[in-house]
């Protein structure tokens, strides 16, 4: 039979089961044959804090979208065109997401009355007609998978198990996906189990066929590649590329860095990773709680490392302390709060950029740090080699700000050239420092940086003693003089707000734009995606994106003078207006959501579109 | 870093220009004097000595050492020397830290750092008050102890620093006394020698907010009838003569202590600090009563097992042999890892 092939510019899928159903997974391959195929992509994991939640309730849902298209796209889309749904409860629990005409497929097997009975459906929507404003399509995927391996010398159970793999197959070919890596790929999950090599690859290619006979499919569709920069590419998550983006660092700086963490949702990846690249020198150390965590790190860092610590909200609060002993010590130190939705231990598989105001203020006294925020799952590589290079020139602690959204979601990343990575070295000092030369002053600035000289122990002449009661300035002496204190807090405070961070830039094609919208970190995909469909239709809007937070670029109150509306979208409740409006005096409206997920463009769309109606 | 040469340094090499400021008469002078003479011993240059402390009046000691020093925070100074111990395996790295810092805020880093067995040297000066504070009862005050914020008697019972320490299979566990530099020397000595977490106990007078609390262990009067002197392969046998010896009851758990005339001498236990199983110790650091009799000063654990940081610095040395490339073109490889396509 001849099938039908369509063309189309995007398309977004969303594979949803149960959380043992292997859909991350399945998200994850078909993601990767995408990739190969040149398609711009953004995705989005779903998943429930529970690691197995009771089958086929709506708690144990676990969902992976993927949005892929033939330009660049900035967000894993609002709605899904395709949902595969591999039971009743992934059914209920994404239906609400599904426009009027996208195509559901569903388990059929998984739909018995049991199962119908624990989401509470009384009757099956496959038969009650209340899917017929969608292209359903009921295929029987867990017998069909158990009826294609009935030659293959595996278990019931790691046949049913392999119905992922029908329905990846199954999709590959609806979408024309190259499926060599996938393989590949099974080849080397299952190395020691031939047998489920075996069973895996012909449930994928059982699906694929399905796919390719049955008259329920009669389109196929393609998305031709997308246009983007020449380049080698591979798709990275956030939590990848920012532990690349420390292997980088460390480099760079030809420094071993030492990693210190405590396991938290969803900062773990990072510790996993930095875990496996032991060659480059990096130690990771798993401490006992988030305090030693940081702690250890720091004193690696007295130590001459670059001391990096990886958390998320809880952690950060509970670092504190020793965030601000790292202030008063003038030492770098990288702290990561990957954030997740507050307060205590609140929803911490989903996102929020709710630690804002900890991240700038979040510690006794005045001690202040530098805090930048990556906007893209990829940009997580540049933002945390900006941490680790503000750390390390400016002898300070640097919070780097990413969140649950750019940290489990991926996109095509262009590799960069090594050797265009900044250059991150430092020198320690050797010798002593007062104007004779006779002794050394740990507290003596460089004039340019007011950074002290990272004097580590073991060079001889150098010793010192540094602690957290306050300094005297140059001696670092302890002391309580009263000027000596008001001196050293206005230059610490100096110390941060002299960093010079690149001007903010304006995307304003139209030039005319009377409202600029701006945001941080990673609502930067949904803001952008707002704003092109605004310009589509004809509006001119502007957009303007922060990755310092301290400090803000010097041209940011000049910016925001220049637009009669200001309009702020955060994942919270108004940290950044807030500040804004306090430290620029602008009457910027704040757009604020906590719903544990990302905005989405057309709300985003439609809230711009009022504000410009009202300008 | 390359290794360590031996130098001759003397005490003065160990003093730094900062004014010792504890209250006149306290315990931590003799401390600190003993360990500045002792420092020279090590034939460690001072830049590679590191002493950490957390918050505490004990803590203030790494301002008078001439060595390289951190005052850091409430607690956290066996964390902080962790990351600086693993990272740095030149430096010879101490702890000082108090019965509130290690015992209280700090216990659950001191008993980690315990179990890793990172090659730290901690010294805990157990004076049984807050001092710093001005005089609260501590984690190691007996139970009923008056102080401004339990005026009535504390309620909660004590820890036994050593025990905890033994609990935690700390590798090397002392106990000695500030007055005693002879002896205080002697354990330096023994700690600085262990490879892995060395565990310090000094009992340190604090005159101003529970003054005398270890007298019956200073007194000419009762010390010898007190004091039980652990020597590794002596018999352990206490006060005037060695009229006390310390046996193992058949059927009993622990240790006991007896009349040595009333035992046969080969009843009377031998020390031996390295016996692997932590019980041992555990035993001795039951002995003491409340009133401080029979209290063990000495090494009472010193067993071999590779130290944390030597572990991990094996698996970092291991993965570093494999490599041939320079770490720019390993990044650019790893950069590059997994499923990549190439646009033109």
């Amino acid at each position: 039979m001849t099938k039908q092939v369509r063309q189309l510019d995007r398309v977004v899928i969303r594979f949803a089961g149960d959380s043992g159903d292997g859909m991350q997974l399945t998200g994850d391959r078909f993601t990767s044959e995408t990739a190969q195929l040149g398609n711009d992509i953004s995705t989005l994991p779903n998943f429930p804090a529970e690691i197995r939640a009771p089958a086929g309730t709506l708690p144990g849902v676990s969902s992976f979208q993927v949005h892929f298209a033939d330009y660049d796209i900035l967000t894993p889309g609002d709605s899904p065109n395709v949902l595969v749904a591999m039971n009743p409860a992934a059914l209920k629990a994404n239906l609400a997401d599904l426009p009027r005409g996208a195509d559901i497929i569903v388990n059929t097997d998984e739909f018995t009355k049991r199962n119908l009975a624990k989401v509470g459906y009384q009757v099956s929507p496959l038969e009650d007609g209340s899917l017929d404003g969608y292209a359903l399509h009921p295929v029987a995927l867990t017998s069909m998978t158990v009826g294609a391996l009935a030659e293959h010398e595996v278990s019931k159970k790691d046949a049913e198990r392999a119905k992922n793999m029908f329905a990846l197959g199954l999709l590959s070919w609806m979408y024309s996906r190259p499926y060599e890596s996938t393989l590949r790929f099974l080849e080397r999950k299952f190395a020691t189990r031939p047998e489920l090599v075996a069973a895996n690859i012909a449930a994928f290619k059982a699906g694929w066929n399905f796919g390719e006979t049955t008259e329920d499919f009669s389109v196929r569709y393609e998305v031709k590649p997308a246009k983007m920069q020449p380049g080698t590419y591979r798709n990275i998550t956030g939590n990848a590329a920012l532990s690349l983006g420390l292997v980088a660092a460390g480099v760079r700086a030809q420094l071993p860095v030492f990693l210190g963490a405590y396991p938290i949702t969803p900062a773990s990846d990072i510790l996993h990773e930095l875990s496996k690249h032991k060659r480059f020198g990096i130690t990771t150390m798993q401490a006992e709680d988030e305090i030693a965590a940081i702690g250890a790190a720091l004193g690696a860092s007295y130590g001459g490392a670059l001391g990096v610590t990886t958390t998320s909200g809880p952690g950060v609060a509970l670092k504190g302390e020793t965030i601000s002993l790292a202030v008063a010590l003038e030492l770098p130190l990288v702290i990561v709060d990957v954030q997740r939705a507050g307060p205590s231990t609140g929803m911490p598989t989903k996102t929020e950029q709710a630690d804002l105001n900890m991240a700038l203020f979040g510690r006794h006294g005045e001690a202040p740090v530098a805090v930048i925020a990556p906007r893209s799952p990829a940009d997580c590589f540049h933002a945390a080699i900006e941490a680790a290079r503000i750390a390390l020139t400016y002898r300070t602690p640097v919070i780097l700000l990413s969140d649950n959204y750019v940290a489990n979601g991926s996109e095509p990343w262009l590799l960069p050239d090594v050797a265009s990575l900044p250059d991150l070295r430092v020198e320690f000092a050797t010798t002593p420092n007062s104007e004779d030369g006779s002794t050394f002053l740990p507290y003596l600035r460089d004039p340019e940086t007011l950074a002290r000289p990272w004097a580590i122990p073991g060079t001889p002449g150098l010793e010192h003693r540094i602690g957290g009661l306050e300094k005297a300035d140059k001696t670092g002496d302890i002391s309580y003089d009263p000027t000596n204190h008001d001196f050293m807090v206005r230059t610490r405070a100096a110390r941060i707000e002299t960093i010079p961070v690149p001007d903010i830039e304006v995307e304003d094609p139209d030039g005319d734009a009377r409202v600029l919208v701006l945001g941080w970190g990673s609502t930067y995909g949904p803001i952008g995606a707002a704003c092109r469909q605004l310009r589509q239709r004809g509006l001119s809007i502007a957009q303007a994106h922060l990755r310092h937070l301290a400090p803000m670029p010097a041209n940011l109150g000049t910016v925001l003078a220049a637009y009669d509306r200001v309009v702020i979208p955060e994942m919270n409740l108004g940290q950044l207006a807030h500040i804004i409006r306090a430290r620029y005096l602008v009457d910027a409206i704040g757009y604020n959501q906590v719903r544990g997920l990302p905005f989405t463009a057309n709300e985003l769309e439609t809230m711009l579109e009022e504000v410009l109606k009202n300008v | 870093m390359s290794e360590p040469v031996a130098v001759k340094l003397t005490t003065k090499d160990f003093k730094s220009d900062q004014e010792v400021r504890w209250c006149p008469g306290c315990g931590d002078y003799a401390i600190l004097a003993a360990v500045q003479s002792f420092m020279p011993e090590l034939g460690i240059p001072r830049e590679r000595i590191v002493f950490v402390s957390g918050i505490g009046c004990s803590s203030r000691f790494p301002y008078y050492m001439n060595t390289y020093g951190m005052h850091s925070i409430h607690g956290r100074a066996p964390a902080i020397a962790t990351g600086l111990s693993v990272s740095r395996p030149d430096l010879s790295v101490w702890v000082v830290t108090g019965d509130g810092d290690a015992l209280s805020i700090g216990g659950n880093h001191l008993i980690h750092a315990l179990r890793r067995n990172v090659n730290l040297k901690i010294l805990l000066f157990n004076n049984r008050i807050y001092g710093l504070t001005k005089g609260q009862y501590s984690p190691t005050s007996e139970v009923g102890k008056v102080t401004k914020s339990t005026p009535v008697g504390s309620a909660d019972a004590p820890f036994n620093p050593l025990s905890l320490a033994l609990g935690a299979e700390a590798t090397f566990v002392a106990r000695t006394i500030d007055s005693d530099r002879k002896h205080l020397q002697s354990v330096l000595r023994a700690a600085a020698e262990h490879e892995g977490s060395a565990f310090v106990e000094i009992y340190q007078n604090c005159n101003i907010f529970n003054d005398g609390a270890f007298d019956p262990l200073k007194e000419p009067a009762t010390r010898d009838d007190f004091l039980i002197r652990l020597e590794h392969g002596q018999p352990v046998t206490f006060g005037a003569d060695g009229r006390f010896c310390v046996v193992h009851p058949p059927g009993g758990f622990g240790l006991e202590v007896r009349e040595t005339a009333s035992v046969r001498p080969e009843e009377i236990v031998v020390h031996d600090a390295t016996v692997a199983d932590p019980a041992y110790a555990f035993a001795l650091s039951r002995l003491p009563g409340l009133d401080l009799s029979n209290t063990p000063i000495g090494v009472f654990r010193n067993v071999d097992r590779p130290s944390y940081d030597s572990v991990v610095q094996a698996q970092v040395s291991a993965a570093q042999a494999t490599v041939t490339d320079s770490p720019e073109q390993q990044l650019a490889g790893l950069l590059a890892s997994g499923d990549t396509w190439t646009i033109l």
